[in-house]
């Protein structure tokens, strides 16, 4: 995990400002934000440790906590609010058991709820990592989950 | 123009013509994430593989969206010596049929298509911009989305791209700001701030670094023009933002795009770097002298964010919590304490056609204060989902009902709710309202980034109200306390009032705790945060009595008042149902009747969805079912 971060951190010159650049490239390399690697970040930015927590968790991109190989994400925008999108939700969490917020025991799927992620036409919508699936319907819900639920 | 400029624009211009004369057809598949949704790869897969198959050599290409997301996946086909015509709702199943009909016997088939794109009409298709949902639209913003391919540099020049960016460099700074000023055009974001004075504010600050930022965090839920936009036609952003940073004398740009928008971020990197080799960005722009360039910065997920101030410190690495008040203007003091103009990516977008074709072209749309076109979001219960662009003034029942095709399933208008999180519902009785920035703060709701979502019968408005509060108050960065304290207790009447636990006292109290969060907290987000409750109280008060004296919700919406029930004489104990209920609350067997057990029942509504069209013998009803055996 060191190495990693070392690696990481050489393209960053260690400002301020690369604060969240540089925890949203750590996410996307770890799935989460390590205690260990959150506390390198803020000695590589100079900022204090109680900070660095205090921007990591003040937006809702970062985790702290580690996340499955596939993020599932329910959109409860306005538009899938009000067409179904609270039922995709139950139907997902139905399949897999979990939270939005929680973790897979065997670490496959993350559940998240977003608001809005901007295809409202083909509202109710669910996302799974960056593929996006319009028009969603309880029964569609298992299809689009079995299509990761296989592969090594 | 200078030389270097006319050569590349000569030779944009013969490219795109060439694109109508070449000897193999093209196929022009919309791929915004609208496209992506409704299933545009497994259609390019489809026509990969039927080319292949039927050796037809072609050119296949990914454009962006034209805003009739309904109608996706949208597949343009250019065949040798024919027009540009755009087939509707196209499936991998299709593909065959479609090239087998069109490609080789050139049957146009008319029944898939939606219209032609250009003036010709042929076999019986129809010109797109003909049809009524196309007709009464003027399209600035939108001028190039769907139409051309917004990876390729080319085709944005060769249909006036960075024509208006050469103009500008020939202008003084303060003529150009003269004429966004004169054109009328308002912050298309949600507060409506005159563009060319927020520039002029920024131009007049003596100060040897200035900053232009883009604001592409669209956070409004059922806003989706500005992802579309990026998505579409990334240059019209970018040649929005070097003419504001020459106008105002900056020499670098930010655009702070959200994190949930992945394929826009991608358009953007590939933009600014054909942007950079064309030398449109960079040192000494088309040898004008003029050096700008501009980042990305991700946005990681802050509603309150959209807040300059908040926006700014953000990009610094803070926290992005707006600033105590009296907070200086942005554009005043700005990203790292320097001027810094600050718009959305519409904004940008409408800047240089107004450059091009002069103040006149924008000004001369619109009403008296809001002029121009404006970009909106339909959603919801409407037919013809997508983005439109009409004149500010428009009425909503011209945009919904004529535009937008009403509202499907013969079902009943009940209301539009603009402005997101921060606007409010407007019901039937005002669909002539014009829309501007004025008659819809008049109307209690406000203009906000364009967002229109329609709502039918079966939506509940108390459910409406206590959504968005759900929404506002989880985002509250919690440094004031009538937005971090208020709208917790408003969120927790209207909690309490969708679950059957409302008093007649709440509806005073909501209205009183209302006036306090709006007048006393710090920033946008909560001083409009209760005009969603305000709205759907003024207009649709009665809902709010059910729901608190009958116990009732009328849409059937609110699960806690709601019941789900087999209807006996219809329930053919087909057992799908049973098998189906995650909660296993039904009871019955083979030639039994099934019983749904309301102790057990967590309404999910499954049953109601997977039986059967031909039985319909699940029923939604209002009220809590007593009898259940």
């Amino acid at each position: 995990m060191e190495d990693r971060l070392t690696e990481i951190l050489s393209s960053y010159q260690g400002e301020r400002a690369e604060l969240v650049p540089l925890l949203q490239e750590v996410q996307a390399h770890f799935s989460y934000l390590p205690e260990e690697v959150l506390l390198g970040i803020a000695t590589f930015t100079g900022i204090p440790e109680s900070e660095a927590y205090s921007i990591a968790t003040f937006y809702n991109q970062f985790s702290l906590t580690p996340r499955g190989k596939y993020i599932v994400k329910v959109c409860l925008g306005t538009a899938c609010h009000i067409q179904d999108g609270p039922r995709i939700l139950d139907a997902v969490e139905g399949e897999l058991a979990i939270n939005p917020g929680g973790t897979t025991e065997d670490n496959r799927f993350s559940l998240e709820r977003v608001a809005c992620v901007g295809s409202c036409a083909l509202a109710p919508i669910m996302v799974v990592d960056e593929n996006v699936y319009g028009k969603m319907t309880t029964k569609k819900v298992k299809e689009v989950l079995e299509r990761y639920a296989y592969d090594l | 123009m200078p030389m270097i400029f006319e050569e590349i624009r000569s030779r944009a211009i013969s490219e795109w013509k060439d694109l109508k004369h070449d000897d193999k057809p093209h196929f022009l598949v919309g791929a915004a994430t609208c496209g992506l949704a409704a299933g545009a790869m497994g259609v390019i897969k489809a026509i990969e593989i039927e080319l292949a198959q039927r050796k037809i050599d072609a050119v296949i290409r990914q454009v962006g969206c034209i805003g009739l997301c309904y109608a996706e996946v949208l597949v343009d086909i250019i065949k040798p010596g024919r027009p540009r015509i755009c087939y509707r709702n196209i499936t991998p199943e299709m593909i065959s049929e479609l090239i087998e009909d069109y490609i080789l016997k050139d049957n146009f088939r008319p029944d898939l298509a939606l219209g032609i794109i250009g003036d010709e009409s042929i076999g019986g298709i129809p010109r797109l911009f003909d049809l009524p949902m196309m007709a009464s639209q003027v399209r600035i913003a939108l001028r190039n989305c769907g139409y051309i391919d917004p990876e390729r540099i080319n085709e944005y020049i060769a249909n006036d791209g960075y024509t208006g960016l050469v103009k500008a460099l020939e202008m003084t700074p303060e003529s150009i700001i003269e004429v966004v000023k004169k054109s009328g055009l308002r912050g298309r974001g949600g507060a409506g701030f005159p563009t060319g004075q927020k520039w002029e504010s920024s131009r007049n600050v003596a100060s040897a670094e200035k900053y232009v930022v883009c604001n592409a965090d669209e956070g409004d839920p059922g806003a989706f023009m500005d992802r579309s936009i990026l998505e579409s036609d990334p240059h019209s952003v970018l040649e929005g933002m070097i003419i504001a940073g020459y106008a105002v004398g900056a020499k670098e740009g930010y655009i702070y795009v959200r994190a949930e928008y992945p394929l826009a971020v991608k358009r953007l990197r590939f933009a600014i770097t054909q942007a950079r080799e064309m030398g449109f960005l960079g040192k000494d722009i088309l040898g004008s002298g003029f050096s700008f360039d501009i980042k990305i910065f991700q946005g990681a997920g802050a509603f309150v964010c959209g807040e300059s101030t908040a926006l700014v410190l953000s990009i610094e690495g803070k926290k992005g919590m707006p600033k105590p008040l009296p907070r200086p203007r942005t554009s005043e003091v700005g990203l790292w304490g320097k001027p810094t103009v600050l718009n959305n990516v519409e904004t940008f977008a409408c800047v240089p056609p107004i450059i091009l074709r002069g103040h006149d072209s924008f000004s001369s749309l619109g009403t008296e204060r809001s002029k121009g076109s404006k970009v909106f979001a339909l959603a919801g219960k409407i037919r013809n989902t997508g983005l439109v662009e009409v004149p500010m003034g428009t009425t909503l029942r011209r945009v919904i009902f004529d535009i937008g095709g009403g509202i499907p399933d013969s079902k009943r208008f009940k209301a539009v709710q603009t402005g997101g999180p921060s606007g409010g519902c407007i019901p039937s009785h005002l669909l002539d309202l014009p829309v501007d920035y004025e008659a819809l703060t008049q109307a209690g709701s406000i203009m906000g980034s364009g967002g229109m979502l329609v709502m039918d019968e079966n939506t509940c408005m108390v459910d409406v109200a206590h959504y968005f509060l759900d929404f506002t108050q989880k985002e509250s960065c919690g440094q004031c306390l009538p937005c971090k304290l208020g709208m917790k207790q408003m969120f927790e009447i209207l909690d309490d009032i969708t679950k059957g636990r409302g008093k007649p006292e709440d509806i005073d109290l909501l209205v009183e705790l209302g006036e306090v969060v709006a007048r006393g907290s710090l920033c946008g987000l909560g001083q409009s945060a209760p005009n969603p409750v305000f709205t759907t109280l003024r207009y649709f008060r009665d809902e709010y009595e059910a729901h608190i004296n009958e116990k009732r919700c009328p849409a059937s919406v609110c699960k806690a008042l709601i019941s789900y029930r087999i209807m006996p004489d219809k329930c053919q104990a087909c057992l799908i149902c049973l098998r189906s209920c995650p909660a296993k609350a039904i009871s019955g067997g083979k030639k039994q009747i099934h019983v749904i057990d309301q102790s057990k029942c967590t309404k999910c509504g499954i049953c109601l969805e997977v039986c059967p069209e031909r039985f319909s013998a699940v029923e939604r009803v209002s009220g809590l079912v007593l009898i259940s055996k």
